[in-house]
Formats: C-alpha cells, sequence, structure tokens
C-alpha cells in the first residue's frame, strides 16, 4: 500500500495540471489581438485628410494639426496631478471626472483625455510629457476651411463614437470621422488609412523595439482629394441672398446633374464646428428651434410643390393624350366639379391654351388637364397608377440617390394609396383634384423640384443629381453618369417649354426678366400649415419658384424654396432670376433686385406665431388668433 | 539479460529520453524568454540562453562522469558527499553572494553557483545510506529523530540563507519515510495541520476549532473501541491552538508580501479594487504569467512568437516561470506535453525505484522521485496559480548551471545505480 501513495500524486497532479490547463488555455483562452495586446505598443500615424475643391479649383476644405492628450488608464503612474492640471488647464474635478471616462471606457485602451490643445500649450506640455506615464499626445488633422459657406455641404468630422469604433474596428477611440456632407459621403476617400508601428513594450512600459522588425507596421496612405460640383462662387452669393429669410435653392447643371449650388437657410459658418470648441457650438446650433441651422432644407424640406407641378400635370396628360397644346378651357375664375366647392381661380379668366394655362398658372385648365388624364380609364386606381408613373419618372415620390447622406422620398400618391384612404368610398379625379395644382398629397424637397425641372429643360431626362464631381485618382460613381428617361415623349415638352418661358414673357414672372438670357420658370406658392398643440393653424405661404436658362441650351436648372415667402414670384422668383444671371453672367446687373431681395427680411414673418399675439398672414389677407408657443412643423 | 552484452545499452534509456527532450524544449523556451527581436548568437555568452547552451553541453561532461564512476562509490562515500555539501552551505554564511536578498551563491570569476541545487542529492544520498543501514529502524522514535535530523541540517542552512522555497523541498522526504515505514501518524499529522491551517485563515480561528473539535468528538464517541478521553481532549487542544496560532502568525508575523500572496490564493479579499491592485503589484508576475498561458490557446503564438514573453512582462521567465512561455508560444499541446513527459519521468525513476534489489538504491531513487515530484508540483501549480507563490524552479526545464547539474546529477546517480541492479541480474 505504502509504495501506491507517491504513485497516485503524481497520477493525481498530472490529472489537475491538464485539466486547469485546458480550462485556461482552451476553454478561457484570450484570443490574441495586436491591438489589444498591452505589451504591443500602438502608434498612429494619421494622414492628411483629403481637401475639397470646388468644380472651379477653388479650396474649400484644408488641414490644420492638432494634439489631443491621450490616456492609457491601467498605465498611468501617480503623478504630480496640480502640476498635470495646470499644464491641461483643467480642474483637478475634471481630471478626475475624464479619468473615470476613460477607465470605465476600457482600462487598457487610448481615450482622449484633452482634446484639441493650442499651440502653445502643446509646446509646453510636450517637454513635461515624459513624467506623466499613462499619457501621451496624438498628432491629429483637424480641418482648416477656406471659406465660411457650403456647412451643409461640406458637413463636418468629430471623434467617432464608441457606437461606430463597434462597426468599424478601424477606428479607434478619439479618431476623426466623417459626421455630415461629404465628409460623411466621401469619408472613405477622404481619411485616407492611418498608419500604425506596432512597439514591443517591456513591463516596465518601456520601448524595446518595433515588434518583429515591423513586419506588421504599416505605413499612413493619404487621403484622396476631391472635387464636388458647387460652384462656390454662386453657393456664396445664394447664401448671402437667402439671408434673414429661411429655406433652400438647389441649382443644377441639366446636361450633368452636378449640384451647383445646395443652400439651406440659415446657415451656419463651417469653422464653428471645428477643434476644442465644436461640441459647444454644435450643442448651441442644435438647440437653436427656431432657426434650425442643422436642418438642410434643400435635401430634408417635405412641401407642396404648389404650380410647378403643372407642368408634369401637363406632360401627364399630353403623353395620355388626354389633352393636345391647342386645346382650350374657358376659365371663369372658378373650375366646378361634381356639385362642390368649386377651386377658385386667380388667373384673369378667358380662354386657355396649354402654353397661356402655363403662363398664366390657370388652375382651371390644369384641374381639367388631370381630370381627363385620370378619366381616360375606367378604374380611377389604374389611371392613377399610370399617372403616378410618369410624375415618378421625373425622380419624384422616392429617393433621388444623390450621395449626400440626408433626404426625404416626398410623396406621389398611386392608385393604392387612395384605395387605402377611401376603402368604402369610390373616388375619382374630382375627388383628389387638389393634386392636379400641385397640392393636396403631393409632396417634394427642394432638390427633387430641381430635378424635375432638369428633367424639363432637357426635354425628357436627367442625371441623378450629385456632389461629387472628382476623386484623386478614382473614378467616380459610373451610377452619376446613367440617363434616366422620363415616360414622356421629347416632342411634348416643347408647348410645356414654351409655357414656362412666357411666364417670363407676359405671365406671372414677367417682372423677373433678365436681360439677354432666355429663362423658363414657374412661381408657386404652397400653403403653409403649423401644427400646433393638435390644431392645424395657417401661416403665410411658402414662395416657390423654378427656372431653367438659357431655354434652347440649358446650363442651370433651379428651384429655389421661402418658407412664408408669399407668393412665389415675390422672392423665390427674384432668387431664382439673380442666380441665373450670377451663374450665367459671372456678374449682376439686376441691381434694383438684388437690393430689394438683401434688405428683405423675413425674421418678422417668422417671429408672428412666437408673439402671443392675433396676426395677419399673407399680406393681410387673413387673420390668425392663435397663441403658438411650440416651433413651426418644419420637418414634416 | 540481454542487455547485459553491450555496455552502451545497460542504462535506462526511457529515463535518459525524457531528460533529453526535458532539456531540449526547456533551452527553446529559454531561447523564447532571454531573447528580445535581435538576432540569435548561439554562443554569445552574455546572452541566458547562450550561457544555457553552454550549461547544457557541460552537463554532458558531467553525465559521462557520473556514469564512469563505480555504483559502489556513491553509497561508501554517501556521508561524506553529504557532508561537503553541508560545508558548502555552511560556507555562504562567510563566503557567499547575496543577490535578491539570498546569501544563496558563490561567486567565482563570472559564473555564480548555487550550493543548495547540490544539497538535494548529497542529502537523498545520505538519507538512502542512513535508511539502508541494517541498524536504521525509522518505526521507531529514535530512528524518526535520526532521519529527520538529516533534513533539518540543509533545511535550516538555507532557510538562514533567505531562500524559503529550497527549504520546503526538504518535506517531499516525507513521502521517501513514508514509503520505508515512517507511521502514517505523521502523514495524518502534516494532513490535518495543512488543513487546519487553510480552514482558520480562510473562516478565522473560530469556525475552525468548532470544525476541528466536532469532528474529534465525533471520531471519538462514534468509535467501538473508545479512545482514550485525554488523547481526544488533547488533539482538541492542539488544533484550537493551531487554529488560532495560525491567525495570529498570518496577522503578525507574515510580511505584507506574503500575506497578500496567501490571501490572494486563498480568496481572502473582498474588495475587487484590492485584489486588482494586489495582482498588479504584488503577484504582478503571477498574473502576467496566468495571462501569458491563457493567451496561448490550443496552439500557442508560435515559437518566439510571444509579445509576453518578447517583453519580458513576467520576471524570472526564464528561470521559475518558464512554464509560461511554453504556455504563450507552445498552447495547451506544448503545456500538456511538458506535464506528461514530467509524469512519465516520475513514474518510470518511481517503478525502477521499486524493481532495486538494494535498498539503498530503492530509498536514493525514491527520494529523486520525491524531490522532482515537489519541484514539478510547486512550480507549475504556481505558475498557473493553483498554489502560493514559492519560488523553484522547474527541473531541466528553468535557466540556471547550479539547478540544471544539480538534478542532472540527482538523476543520472540514480540511472547509474539502476544499471548497477541490470549487471547484477
Ligand atoms: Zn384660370
Amino acid at each position: 500500500m505504502r509504495q501506491f501513495l507517491l504513485f497516485f500524486l503524481i497520477v493525481a497532479t498530472g490529472i489537475t495540471f491538464v485539466s486547469r490547463l485546458f480550462y485556461l488555455q482552451v476553454l478561457n483562452s484570450s484570443t490574441h489581438n495586436l491591438y489589444e495586446d498591452n505589451a504591443i505598443r500602438k502608434v498612429f500615424d494619421y494622414p492628411k485628410r483629403g481637401f475639397v475643391y470646388d468644380r472651379n479649383g477653388e479650396l474649400l476644405v484644408a488641414n490644420q494639426p492638432s494634439y489631443d492628450v491621450m490616456i492609457i488608464p491601467r498605465e498611468v503612474k501617480p503623478l504630480d496631478t496640480l502640476e498635470f492640471c495646470s499644464l491641461l488647464k483643467i480642474t483637478k474635478e475634471q481630471f478626475i471626472k475624464t479619468y473615470d471616462k476613460a477607465y470605465h471606457y476600457s482600462p487598457r485602451l487610448p481615450s482622449v483625455f484633452v482634446a484639441h490643445l493650442s499651440k502653445e500649450d502643446y509646446a509646453v506640455l510636450q517637454e513635461k510629457m515624459r513624467k506623466f506615464e499613462g499619457f501621451y499626445i496624438q498628432k491629429r488633422l483637424l480641418r482648416d476651411y477656406q471659406t465660411s459657406i457650403g456647412a451643409n455641404v461640406l458637413g463636418f468630422i468629430a471623434e467617432v463614437n464608441p457606437g461606430q469604433i463597434e462597426k468599424n474596428p478601424y477606428y479607434k477611440m478619439g479618431d476623426l470621422i466623417g459626421k455630415q456632407g461629404v465628409e460623411l459621403s466621401y469619408e472613405e476617400e477622404l481619411r485616407g488609412v492611418k498608419g500604425i508601428k506596432f512597439i514591443q513594450k517591456d513591463r516596465f512600459n518601456r520601448d524595446i523595439g518595433p515588434y518583429k522588425d515591423g513586419k506588421f507596421d504599416t505605413l499612413p496612405k493619404q487621403g484622396k482629394d476631391i472635387t464636388i460640383t458647387i460652384d462656390a462662387a454662386l453657393q456664396e452669393y445664394g447664401e448671402i441672398l437667402m439671408q434673414n429669410k429661411h429655406g433652400g435653392i438647389v441649382a443644377i447643371e441639366p446636361s450633368t446633374g452636378e449640384i451647383l449650388t445646395l443652400i439651406s437657410a440659415p446657415t451656419y459658418n463651417p469653422n464653428l464646428l471645428v477643434g476644442r470648441k465644436r461640441s459647444r457650438n454644435y450643442t448651441q446650433l442644435y438647440n437653436d428651434t427656431i432657426n434650425r441651422p442643422l436642418i438642410d432644407r434643400s435635401l430634408q424640406r417635405m412641401h407642396e410643390p404648389g404650380s410647378p407641378f403643372k407642368t408634369l400635370i401637363a406632360l401627364a396628360a399630353l403623353q395620355e393624350h388626354a389633352i393636345v397644346p391647342e386645346g382650350t378651357v374657358t376659365c371663369t375664375g372658378a373650375y366646378h366639379y361634381g356639385g362642390r366647392r368649386p377651386m377658385g381661380c386667380h388667373c384673369g379668366g378667358g380662354s386657355r391654351d396649354l402654353t397661356r394655362g402655363i403662363a398664366k398658372s390657370c388652375n382651371s385648365y390644369f384641374a381639367n388637364a388631370f381630370r381627363k388624364t385620370i378619366g381616360k380609364y375606367n378604374d380611377a386606381s389604374h389611371a392613377m397608377d399610370v399617372w403616378s408613373d410618369h410624375i415618378k419618372s421625373f425622380g419624384l415620390g422616392n429617393f433621388l440617390g444623390y450621395d449626400l447622406p440626408i433626404g426625404q422620398p416626398g410623396n406621389i400618391p398611386n392608385g393604392a394609396y387612395y384605395d387605402k384612404w377611401y376603402p368604402d368610398f369610390k373616388w375619382g379625379a374630382t375627388t383628389i383634384i387638389s393634386n392636379s395644382i400641385g397640392q393636396g398629397e403631393v409632396l417634394v424637397t427642394p432638390i427633387q423640384l430641381a430635378n424635375m425641372t432638369a428633367a424639363i429643360a432637357n426635354r425628357g431626362f436627367y442625371y441623378t443629381p450629385h456632389i461629387i464631381k472628382d476623386i484623386e485618382n478614382q473614378e467616380i460613381d459610373p451610377k452619376y453618369k446613367e440617363i434616366h428617361h422620363t415616360t414622356i415623349d421629347k416632342k411634348y415638352f416643347e408647348p410645356v417649354i414654351q409655357g414656362l418661358n412666357d411666364v417670363y414673357n407676359y405671365g406671372t414672372a414677367s417682372f423677373l426678366k433678365v436681360p439677354g438670357i432666355e429663362i423658363c420658370g414657374k412661381t408657386g406658392t404652397a400653403e403653409n400649415f403649423a401644427k400646433v398643440e393638435g390644431e392645424r393653424v395657417q401661416l403665410t405661404d411658402h414662395g416657390i419658384f423654378i427656372a431653367f436658362a438659357p431655354k434652347d441650351d440649358p446650363k442651370i436648372a433651379i428651384a429655389v424654396f421661402v418658407e412664408n415667402g408669399y407668393y412665389g414670384a415675390r422672392w423665390a422668383g427674384r432668387i431664382a432670376s439673380l442666380m441665373i444671371e450670377k451663374y450665367i453672367k459671372g456678374e449682376v446687373t439686376l441691381k434694383q433686385m438684388e437690393k430689394m431681395v438683401l434688405e428683405k427680411s423675413l425674421e418678422e414673418e417668422y417671429a408672428k406665431p412666437y408673439a402671443g399675439k392675433p396676426f395677419t398672414i399673407n399680406d393681410g389677407a387673413k387673420v390668425q388668433g392663435l397663441h403658438l408657443k411650440a416651433d413651426n412643423d418644419q420637418t414634416n | 539479460m540481454i542487455r547485459q552484452t553491450d555496455r552502451n545499452f545497460k542504462f535506462d534509456w526511457i529515463t535518459i529520453i525524457i531528460f533529453l527532450l526535458l532539456v531540449g524544449f526547456g533551452w527553446l523556451n529559454i531561447l523564447s524568454a532571454s531573447h528580445s527581436g535581435e538576432t540569435i548568437e548561439y554562443l554569445d555568452f552574455s546572452k541566458s540562453y547562450g550561457k544555457q547552451l553552454l550549461f547544457i553541453l557541460l552537463t554532458f561532461v558531467l553525465i559521462v562522469m557520473i556514469l564512469s564512476i563505480e555504483a559502489k562509490f556513491y553509497e561508501r562515500f554517501a556521508s561524506i558527499i553529504y557532508l561537503a555539501s553541508m560545508l558548502s552551505l555552511a560556507g555562504l554564511f562567510i563566503f557567499g553572494k547575496n543577490v535578491n536578498g539570498a546569501t544563496s551563491w558563490y561567486g567565482i570569476g563570472g559564473m555564480t553557483f548555487q550550493p543548495s541545487e547540490f544539497a538535494k542529492a548529497a542529502t537523498a544520498l545520505a538519507v538512502a545510506k542512513y535508511l539502508s543501514d541494517l541498524q536504521t529502524d525509522i518505526k521507531t522514535f529514535k530512528g524518526q529523530l535520526q532521519a529527520f535530523a538529516i533534513l533539518v541540517v540543509p533545511a535550516i542552512l538555507i532557510l538562514l540563507q533567505n531562500d524559503a522555497g529550497s527549504t520546503l523541498v526538504y518535506g517531499s522526504f516525507i513521502f521517501v519515510f513514508y514509503r520505508e515505514g515512517l507511521p502514517h501518524q505523521y502523514l495524518t499529522l502534516l494532513i490535518s495541520t495543512v488543513v487546519m491551517s487553510i480552514l482558520s485563515l480562510k473562516f478565522g480561528g473560530v469556525v475552525a476549532s468548532i470544525i476541528a473539535i466536532t469532528l474529534i468528538l465525533t471520531y471519538h464517541f462514534t468509535r467501538k473501541k473508545k479512545p482514550v478521553l485525554i488523547k481526544s481532549l488533547l488533539a482538541i487542544l492542539a488544533c484550537t491552538i493551531l487554529s488560532f496560532g495560525v491567525q495570529f502568525f498570518y496577522e503578525n508575523v507574515l510580511k505584507a508580501h506574503q500575506k497578500d500572496r496567501i490571501s490572494l490564493w486563498l480568496r481572502l479579499e473582498k474588495d475587487p479594487d484590492k485584489i486588482a491592485e494586489m495582482r498588479r503589484d504584488i503577484l504582478y508576475n503571477l498574473y502576467e504569467s496566468e495571462k501569458a498561458i491563457r493567451s496561448g490557446g490550443l496552439s500557442g503564438r508560435g515559437f518566439l512568437e510571444g509579445t509576453r514573453t518578447t517583453g519580458k512582462f513576467v520576471p524570472e521567465q526564464h528561470t521559475d516561470y518558464i512554464f509560461s512561455t511554453v504556455g504563450e508560444e507552445w498552447g495547451f499541446m506544448g503545456t500538456v506535453t511538458v506535464v506528461i513527459l514530467f509524469v512519465l519521468l516520475l513514474l518510470r525513476v518511481l517503478h525502477l525505484a521499486e524493481l532495486q534489489k538494494s535498498q539503498f538504491s530503492r530509498v536514493y531513487g525514491y527520494s529523486v522521485a520525491s524531490i522532482i515530484f515537489f519541484h514539478f508540483l510547486i512550480n507549475i501549480g504556481m505558475v498557473m496559480g493553483l498554489i502560493p507563490t514559492i519560488g523553484i524552479p522547474l527541473p531541466f526545464f528553468s535557466y540556471g548551471g547550479s539547478s540544471l547539474w544539480g538534478f542532472t546529477i540527482l538523476l543520472f546517480i540514480f540511472i547509474k545505480l539502476d544499471s548497477n541492479r541490470i549487471n547484477e541480474w
């Protein structure tokens, strides 16, 4: 018996060790990841972020160096906190709070301790950094805006958030990433690829040398410069015209789909969102619920298209042979249908053919055209589907597919839409007649309107609007070179375009003529309702204007939307004419008109509902008595 | 037997092959642990792996010498070898060199020499010689006293040099004595002392005492043949004193770092921050070695690929913590191989010991197995965090000439003795 004790113990020890090793190395093994290995120090080398140029080669966005103090909490050794805090210009409470936050994020991964040191602070700190173990300085590049315009287009970069890091492990805490505009759309092209050096540390946190002789090290890959389609001069001019007004302007080059300007007012100076002041400024902009400068009104603002939509009503009716250009409708100042309240018309009355109908924006003419289009088929629902397809072929009713990260689909109703709305009622053209004048259930965004205008200017096709013109050593997405044909035959465009031209010749925009440029345009107005405390309250109408020029060789198609701007020709039309002149001639001769626009402020109009007393809208035509407390319903 | 005819094959080659595998694999890991990215110069003696290679080459000279000496020599000169070894230990008090707080080395030229590594073999010889003496009876109290005295001399000398780990090794001779007839009460006493100590530290003196009293009284009243009451009462008294004594010892005698080792091992500390701090500061190498082992996974990160090994995150990794390099770079496959090699070696030696005709050879073989087993148990158990930190090397594996030679001498004397058995057959 005695000789078996040791034998037994040896075997038992062997089994115990093997089990423990199995537990440690197989069941509970920590898989190796160089990035998370605290025996390896990672040194990142951030590449130049690509510059952004406008279509004429003007530099809009460059870089500036910035220095972040980084922390790896578990490597922090006791330090002279007082000295450290005074160097960083933070309080001891901030120190403790930031430390705890970093530790909570990860004790072994680096976090930003203090971001964006000033050059002076950096110079002083750099000398003393060695004393503070667990902290180091990371050089990065911040944006340096060469311009104060185009914030909504350019977007901005900011620190990645943990969610983004989880989704894409390329990003590490403190990295900067495009958050909006082209910075987000072209993040991968602009950012390049950061270089990384793996350095073997010893247990005293000293560097021994490159890990594996630098086998896994990578060099940074420079970000690519990009050229955007924006015309900076035109963009700037438009932003100036839109001062003191809310709304959007989108101008597109019809022959390419390139976005010449994309203006949202009110906007902000892109320099506000750079560096240490970014976060505070961003909060301030975000909290400005009256002006909402962070909303891009030209991409996100859905509204009724108003009268410009009549062009599509006419085109669909022509294509469906529901009308002929020469056919006339006699307007009596109102359009009567099915024993209901008639639809009013302010065109002045008389006999209207297609061209005059557009020029005078006669409601009766287009109500008739729409009714006839739907009447072509026995089944209203089917007719509506056909109509809807024609309209959607102009890029309405869905996301356009442009290369900016935000947008709205708008709405173009089809048969099913109304079948759902009227389940127990046989609806027909008269039920939904307000669509014929761009009201009712139709919703568009300014960029959709501009694209629709470009499609008309091209006589039946468009290119997907886009902001990218050129990427260094890289082709842009081929989808922006693809033609999208509308369902309307080319021949039907001419009478409609003539009507649009006559809008300028003798129609609703005759006072907006630009000498030497044949412009085609259409005024529009959209009723403006604000939903407050469950009640719909009417405010002054939105002014809408679309135009393209020159008539026979279109260089620019534009849509202007001015919130509470009243009738379309008033401000939206003036702005469109000025923009067209500026773009085509390079200078503005309509000084009187320019002065009027520049001096006009709509701030008073926007403030009315918040003043807490009864107010008038549409130049005193109506009186509103409600006290509105909350903000205007702008995003619907 | 057949093997008699050829002198070259009279040694137990299984043992020798396992020995060679352990030494060779050990060197590869020392190479990895002591090299930090530069090109490898095998004979660069400023590097640990270069020195170890030299030690290994010299080991073969040593082996040839041991095997060419007549087997009878070891039995005949056992006492003199023991005496010389004890003198070399005692000499440290005068000529010793202090390294890391322990005065365990002689410095000769650039080399250091650690007599305690050789004292194990000498003591094994002395124990074998004493127990195989016809006059000796381990079952008598006098025999036990004299046997223990052989151990106490080197143990105390080494303890006085501040090398607690090596002192404990002499405890492994309890297996030898037990095999040769030591009454089982000693084993019971040892086990109950260890259990009582752990209970008392973990649950406090009161709980430990209550558990002991309950057990003793149950034993006392359930036995058919009533034990003497006074004995049971004495046992209760001893247990109670031990319970509170251990607690007192822990609180007031142990130094902070020793306390923390035990505290962490028995998970006495409940505050997670304090535990993290202890792991980081006091038990840094254990913490790192466990992490290194864990990072190896099933098949390891590959030879010379371990970042914790290259970064020297585990201090003393090429000596006492060499097993963590195996774990990191060779993974579960590597660590299990090492464990199996040791188990095979131990069982082989044990098996051979039982086959010995002479009691001297048997006792010596048993001592070899006990000593190597103790090192194997303590070292690997420690590196994996199963037992508190006790710094002793892994035989044949850890860096160090004295340790390698000490174990080589220990093992090969037995191989020689064993070959003699074969010859005598
Ligand atoms: Zn009319």
